[in-house]
């Protein structure tokens, strides 16, 4: 069982529906997403082309990851960068005390990384006496408010400007209220200009690592990023295991896809390309730079060939933002770091069906995130693939753990009657004829309740097509 | 344009055939005016596609067995929905890998059109509209539009009948909210759904909404009854067939 076996998805999903300016933040940021999105992919044929060279591209890393991860950890090895490998959450928070408390360090200024969420790592450091200060504008707005993010790419979307203008005003001192986005963005600057100074250890995540050349490339527009990976004497990044690339060559198609998809970019603000620590004669940057590479669950979905593709993943969001559901709820509701459709298929996968299994099912499977995938991860198969298991008690050696978690007697009995409703002609006819005469009277419970919570009930014909068919004397060949 | 064939399977839906029978009965006439000869095999029943979805992959074979046993000869089978007919084009062949009806679930696949698109694409029908002016708006099923890729057919349809006029919905490719049995399961994020698709069809001032897919008529046109917002909600065919016979 992991610490958060108790997430109440049903609970979460009512108060996130009932909350009215988190519905009106939501449609309004995505709708915008959606439509920079569509603007900078206008060429529909270029775009495909341009998804399959994406899915290629991951295709062939994940086929051959081992071999990658080992050259990666070479390439990394000479150009004077320290890897270390993570089998655990647990571990890899281990391997970021133990370089902060070799520098006596007590302050981690920190690049966006979801990764880092994924191992809680802000609040372990905490707890150890380090002060982590997130410095991408999203991220520190929610640092600020003690939240976590509600988006893998725009983690205060959930935030309109009126709610940062009064949170600036009530958090950071001797701040004056303003509603004025230029004056709030430097309102951010000002503060967060002094302690990338100060930072002692600058951590952030990592979108591709180039195997061939030992690169860890890190895309952002704010310049924070670089901030953190220049600054400060000490670099960490960390990355998933599934974050490698094969060559240089695989990057620029991965970039754009990842840029358009995210935020409707061609490219973003900042893209930076780091390959070693500061080198003798150098003026700048760190000198000395670790990786982590973490995998925390990651060999395990590897070694299902469809569950695999759910590691094809680059991170840009766009299944979120074109998600009916996402949409609705916002990233809170779902409990988990990862939200959305990408997080519905990752996270029973990483934390056990037992514990997140309902994230598969909280999709009507209207295909929208499948559709938009740069890298076409066929989102909605992996999504009936882990409601088919949560149903699967037969052990396997790729089972997901937590599989079976679902079974129970009375959906068994319900999906065998209606199995053999629709495998018996007669029995078809009389259940059909049944509901049509005695429909209109069903008592209001079960399934129909929630059903007629918002809508009337399903008007029950008198007469079946079937039976409609015949009358007209419809050939039955 | 694929031949046009003399004969033609109906596969009429498990919800037409509870809900919506007149839909699939106007389905069966716009075929026969066209001079096909409609098969309706009795002993058809549904895709399969609740099971499908919601984890339980043999009940889901089990019933697919049955149409494939009821659809055997070699005529299109033509399917007033966009859902049930991606099931059948797209699912079946996966759900039977590896079981000995793998090929005849291929090829099941290869006959299978939604309705609309067998009547532009195969019949290249041309409707001659006998109805009074009215305002209509149009959902798109979310398996109609990305698993069969009909939508512009339907919409084609609606087009070709000179007194009817097509507002589009602002979220027109955005999903009701219906997902089978997701509606029974989660019926809070489904209800959230649907009610902004309803403000949706209401912003257009359309006096009545037409869709392809009864799962997701029964699903709107049940919450705006339940909300007193008169706009009637109709299948494509039946509306089409009443457009070309008054």
């Amino acid at each position: 069982m992991t610490e958060q076996a108790l997430v109440d998805f049903r609970a979460n999903f009512a108060k996130a529906l009932n909350d009215k300016q988190l519905r009106r933040n939501l449609t309004k940021a995505m709708d915008s997403l959606r439509l920079k999105r569509k603007a900078v992919f206008a060429d529909k044929e270029a775009l495909e082309r341009l998804r399959s060279v994406g899915n290629a591209i991951r295709r062939r890393s994940l086929s051959k990851l081992p071999e990658l991860l080992e050259k990666l950890e070479k390439k990394c090895t000479e150009n004077g960068i320290q890897v270390h490998w993570a089998e655990t959450k647990a571990e890899a928070n281990q391997v970021f005390l133990d370089i902060i408390r070799r520098h006596q360090a007590s302050r981690v200024i920190k690049g966006k990384s979801m990764v880092s969420e994924e191992t809680h790592l802000n609040h372990f450091l905490e707890e150890q006496g380090v002060e982590v200060l997130e410095t991408d504008l999203g991220e520190y707005i929610i640092q600020l408010d003690h939240e976590t993010p509600s988006h893998i790419i725009v983690p205060a979307i959930h935030k309109n400007r009126d709610q940062i203008a009064h949170l600036f005003h009530e958090k950071i001192p001797d701040t004056p209220y303003t509603e004025v986005i230029e004056e709030l963005n430097a309102i951010a600057r000002k503060t967060l200009r002094q302690k990338f100074f100060a930072g002692e250890i600058g951590v952030s995540g990592v979108n591709f690592a180039v195997a061939e050349t030992g690169t860890l490339c890190l895309v952002e527009n704010e310049g924070n990023g670089r901030m953190c990976t220049t600054v400060p004497p000490v670099h960490i990044a960390i990355m998933g295991l599934e974050k490698v690339v094969e060559k240089l060559e695989d990057v620029p198609p991965l970039l754009r896809l990842l840029t358009g998809s995210a935020t409707g970019q061609m490219i973003t603000t900042y893209f930076n390309m780091i390959t070693s620590p500061r080198k003798p004669g150098e003026k700048d940057g760190p000198r000395e730079v670790h990786l982590v590479i973490l995998d925390n669950g990651r060999s395990n979905i590897l070694a299902d060939p469809e569950l695999r593709q759910t590691l094809q993943c680059i991170r840009c969001g766009a299944c979120l933002n074109h998600c009916p559901v996402y949409t609705r709820l916002g990233g809170h509701a779902y409990g988990y770091v990862y939200p959305g459709p990408i997080g519905s298929i990752l996270t029973p996968q990483l934390e056990g069906l037992q514990n997140a299994g309902t994230m598969a099912f909280a999709s009507t499977l209207c295909g929208a995130c499948a559709e938009v995938c740069p890298v076409k991860i066929p989102l909605t198969d992996i999504l009936r693939l882990l409601r088919n298991k949560s149903y699967d008690t037969q052990d396997s050696p790729t089972a997901v753990e937590g599989h079976g978690y679902k079974k129970n007697v009375s959906e068994d009995l319900a999906w065998k009657g209606w199995t053999a409703m629709n495998t018996h002609p007669a029995f078809n006819t009389l259940s059909t004829r049944m509901l049509g005469l005695i429909g209109v009277h069903l008592p209001r419970v079960g399934p129909l309740k929630g059903w007629t919570s918002v809508r009337t009930a399903p008007k029950f014909a008198k007469k079946s097509l079937h039976q409609l068919a015949k009358e007209r004397g419809l050939s039955d060949e | 344009m694929p031949d046009r064939p003399d004969k033609a399977y109906f596969f009429g839906t498990c919800l037409i055939d509870l809900c919506y029978p007149q839909a699939g009965l106007a389905g069966i006439e716009l075929l026969q005016r066209e001079g096909i000869n409609v098969i309706f095999p009795q002993g058809q029943s549904c895709c399969g596609q609740p099971a499908f979805n919601s984890g339980f992959p043999a009940e889901a074979r089990a019933v697919a067995r049955q149409q494939l046993k009821c659809f055997s000869k070699d005529y299109p089978i033509v399917v007033p929905s966009g859902s049930c007919a991606g099931m059948l084009k797209h699912h079946y062949p996966e759900l039977f890998v590896g079981e000995p009806e793998a090929e005849e679930a291929r090829r099941f696949a290869d006959r299978v059109y939604e309705l609309t698109e067998f009547l532009v694409k195969v019949l290249d029908i041309h409707l001659e509209d006998r109805g009074k002016p009215i305002k209509v708006t149009w959902h798109s099923s979310c398996h109609a539009l990305r698993e069969m890729g009909v939508v512009e057919h339907s919409k084609a349809l609606v087009r070709q009948l000179r007194n009817v006029e097509l507002i589009e919905l602002q979220k027109e490719h955005e999903c009701c909210g219906f997902g089978g049995t997701f509606a029974i399961k989660l019926p809070e994020i489904s209800a959230a759904m649907v009610g902004d698709k309803v403000a949706d069809v209401r912003q257009t001032g359309a006096e009545l909404l037409l869709a392809g897919d009864c799962g997701c008529l029964l699903n709107i046109s049940g919450a705006m009854e339940y909300q007193n917002i008169p706009i009637p909600a109709k299948h494509i065919a039946e509306f089409i067939l009443e457009r070309v016979n008054d």
